[in-house]
């Protein structure tokens, strides 16, 4: 066997690699709008001159912007990015399709990501959240995803190893599972001879259903069956450790791909969705705990032995701390998902604390780790610019995601008790809009959490820039010809 | 049994992706698929119609706005929500409604039952100006919406309504354009446009005659929302779910 790999070219010519490069590009530009945005929406609920009188610019038009520019362009080209590089590694296979496949994907996900963005400022939107963009540009997404799921499935067909290595096993999941949701929730009819507007097959009730199911599994496999993908890499790989249990990979992988498409009710809870949809959702919801701190904790248990390597590797810090935030999202998100629990935090700010608790720990964190490890790789670098700006990046952001997350606790739990308070006399205590002048305070401290972690990420754009231009490049000879470090992968 | 391994599904991509998805599928089939079909899913309640031509170009605005990102249109049983917005949302109340709105979120108020809570004119002015009127508010102002009203396309709206399910009849889709310009002017004749429309009002939504803006289409819906059930007519009965 090793014999017949020194006759092999090293790694790093058999990959496809530009896209991969304009990918990660994509992933740091995306991430910077999407927070920029979010600002600007936090900022407007604190301030509403904001909306600034024109109708390209309210709430309404730039919400939908935020977030899908954060999970689908920020999220899907970080997940594009490291699925396609670590699909290659851990196959030791060119990706299906070459370069072009490659530069197909970049350029086709990013042109969907550009047409939604325009809808959303002029009004073009299907009303669903996190679905919003229309039927024509769903359409070209669904080309896209499916030239994806070929690049990926042909590239793990083509592979040299005899195993399918676990993050692919996610990255798999991912791809096959967004499809579905994607298809069946956007199923509509377009109206007349214009393109900015359809009905959407289903109605009321069983388009609630339909919507949910496909926006708690955009959670479910986007932002987290693919992000687990990035772990199960990226993690191994900076603590330069084996992945804890291999049998834990097994059992976590199909509990949390099963049991995660059964939470979407626990949206719906005290709707008019029937009971015993709520019930089923509400249930497996509870029982997605254990799935998720499996992984929680295959994740944390691989850097047994190389824990030293936190206080010196910023982008191992990153990683890890982003697990911890998934820990503890998917510790609140049962909790919240309990009926009686629900009845007080839906409709509120908690919701919104907790999808950032994620969304800004989990994903962010694990793609900033992811970033910082690969940038270097794959400019063929020797070495990040500056770990001491990465250090800061880390704290900034850190402390943006405290006081966000505190914020909203503090927030939604006092709304939801505001709104069922009595007075002495049995009156209802406060009017609504009481409910929403207490809230100032909250928003102008969330709005300082998002300032905070915008300036880190601002931090980590100008970091990787220096690295890409300003470090020595690694000399040739530190990849011997021949010497495949597979085991680790 | 006794020989399989994991590293038989692992070794093999086909293997690996099918039984994926028949894990992942199963969960939606058990959740989506009754919905369909169990009959007591929709309350039979009385008074439930597709909305009028002029309510869901106004609920079409409301989309286009993102409205249900600050507003629900889903009240819940509980007895705070039923002071302050009224009886609890039915399915039947949005069996028409595609996409439905009911929301995640409560920035602002409830809307499910906001019609005929306050006047035409209280809509219009606060939507053009939200502070004038409730200063703690922070909704984002909507004075652009004065603007003509865009319905030249109405009838094909109509009849991809009727193709995805609502039950609108060949008069209805005929009419569509008229029955539009009759429910904004309390001035024209209205006999044909009530009888296919019951208890739809007509007026003057926005105060201006000499247009259909979409002022109008928006304020009509939002007058017409959580009106159409008459809950005292209504028996514990038919409202049971499953």
């Amino acid at each position: 066997m090793a014999a017949t790999a020194a006759l092999k070219p090293p790694l790093a010519e058999l990959d496809v690699e530009a896209p991969i490069r304009a990918f990660a590009i994509a992933t740091i530009f995306w991430g910077i709008v999407g927070f920029l945005v979010g600002v600007v929406i936090a900022t407007q609920l604190a301030f509403p001159l904001l909306n600034l009188d024109l109708e390209w610019t309210t709430f309404g038009r730039l919400r939908p912007l935020h977030t899908s520019a954060v999970i689908f362009a920020f999220g899907g080209n970080a997940l594009l990015c490291t699925s396609l590089y670590v699909v290659q590694r851990t196959c030791r296979a060119r990706l299906f399709g070459g370069e072009e496949m490659g530069w197909f994907l970049f350029w086709g996900y990013n042109f969907f990501i550009v047409a939604a963005a325009l809808g959303y400022v002029l009004g073009v939107t299907q009303g669903k959240e996190y679905a919003e963009p229309e039927w024509y540009v769903d359409l070209w997404l669904t080309v896209v995803w499916v030239a994806y799921l070929v690049a990926f499935g042909g590239t793990l067909v083509k592979r040299q190893e005899p195993h399918i290595y676990v993050a692919n096993w996610f990255f798999l999941a991912f791809i096959i599972t967004v499809a579905m949701l994607h298809i069946v929730n956007n199923l509509a009819l377009p109206v007349g001879g214009g393109i900015g507007k359809s009905y959407g097959l289903a109605s009321g009730v069983q388009d609630a259903m339909i919507q949910w199911w496909y926006g708690h599994n955009a959670v479910g496999f986007f932002l987290t069956a693919g992000f687990l993908g990035m772990m199960y890499y990226f993690i191994p790989k900076q603590a330069d450790r084996p992945v804890y249990s291999y049998r834990l990979s097994i059992v976590h992988f199909w509990a949390l791909i099963f049991l995660y498409i059964w939470a979407g009710p626990h949206h719906l809870h005290y709707t008019a969705l029937p009971d015993w949809a709520q019930t089923l959702g509400m249930v497996f919801s509870i029982m997605l705990w254990m799935p998720s701190w499996g992984g929680m904790i295959n994740g944390l248990m691989t850097l047994s032995g190389a824990w030293d390597k936190l206080r010196t590797d910023a982008g191992l810090r990153f990683s890890v701390t982003a697990v911890g935030f998934y820990a503890m999202s998917t510790f609140e998100g049962p909790v919240m998902s309990i009926r009686a629990v629900n009845s007080l935090s839906h409709y509120t700010d908690w919701t919104i604390g907790h999808v950032h608790s994620g969304a800004l720990g989990w994903n962010g964190f694990i793609t900033f780790g992811a970033l910082y490890w690969l940038v270097p790789v794959l400019w063929k670098k020797q070495a990040l610019y500056s770990q001491k700006l990465a250090s800061w990046h880390f704290w900034i952001a850190t402390l943006g995601i405290v006081l966000y997350i505190t914020a909203m606790w503090v927030s939604g739990i006092m709304q939801g008790l505001m709104w069922r308070a009595y007075d002495e006399l049995g009156f209802l205590q406060y009017s609504f809009v009481e409910t929403v002048a207490a809230m100032h305070p909250y928003y102008v401290i969330r709005m300082l959490g998002g300032l905070l972690y915008l300036s880190g990420a601002l931090i980590m754009a100008y970091n990787l820039y220096k690295t890409v231009t300003a470090v020595e490049d690694r000399a040739p000879a530190a990849i011997p010809l021949g010497a495949l470090p597979v085991a680790a992968e | 049994m006794k020989n399989f391994t994991h590293a038989l599904i692992e070794r093999n991509v086909v293997i690996l992706g099918v039984l994926t998805l028949l894990t992942v599928a199963i969960g939606g089939l058990v959740q989506i698929i009754p919905l369909f079909l169990v009959e007591t899913t929709i309350e039979r309640v009385q008074g439930i119609r597709p909305y009028t031509p002029l309510e869901l170009m106004g609920r079409n605005i409301y989309v286009r706005e993102g409205c249900y990102l600050c507003h629900s249109q889903m009240v819940r049983p509980f007895r705070d929500e039923a002071e302050r917005y009224g009886h609890y949302s039915l399915a039947a109340e949005s069996m028409y409604d595609h996409p439905f709105q009911w929301g995640s979120k409560r920035t602002g108020p409830d809307l499910a039952r906001v019609g005929g809570k306050y006047s035409d004119d209280w809509q219009a002015a606060h939507l053009r100006s939200p502070r004038e009127l409730v200063p703690a508010s922070i909704m984002p102002p909507y004075a652009f919406l004065d603007r003509p009203l865009d319905a030249a396309e109405i009838t094909a709206h109509l009849r991809a309504q009727r193709a995805v399910g609502v039950p609108y009849t060949d008069a209805m889709i005929a009419e569509a354009a008229r029955d539009l310009a009759t429910q904004a002017n309390p001035e024209a004749d209205a006999a044909g446009f009530n009888a296919r429309y019951p208890r739809a009002r007509q007026a003057l939504f926005d105060a201006n005659p000499r247009a259909v803006t979409e002022m109008d289409a928006l304020v009509a819906y939002l007058q017409m929302l959580g009106t159409l059930v008459r809950f005292s007519d209504v028996t514990p009965e038919q409202l049971r779910q499953p």
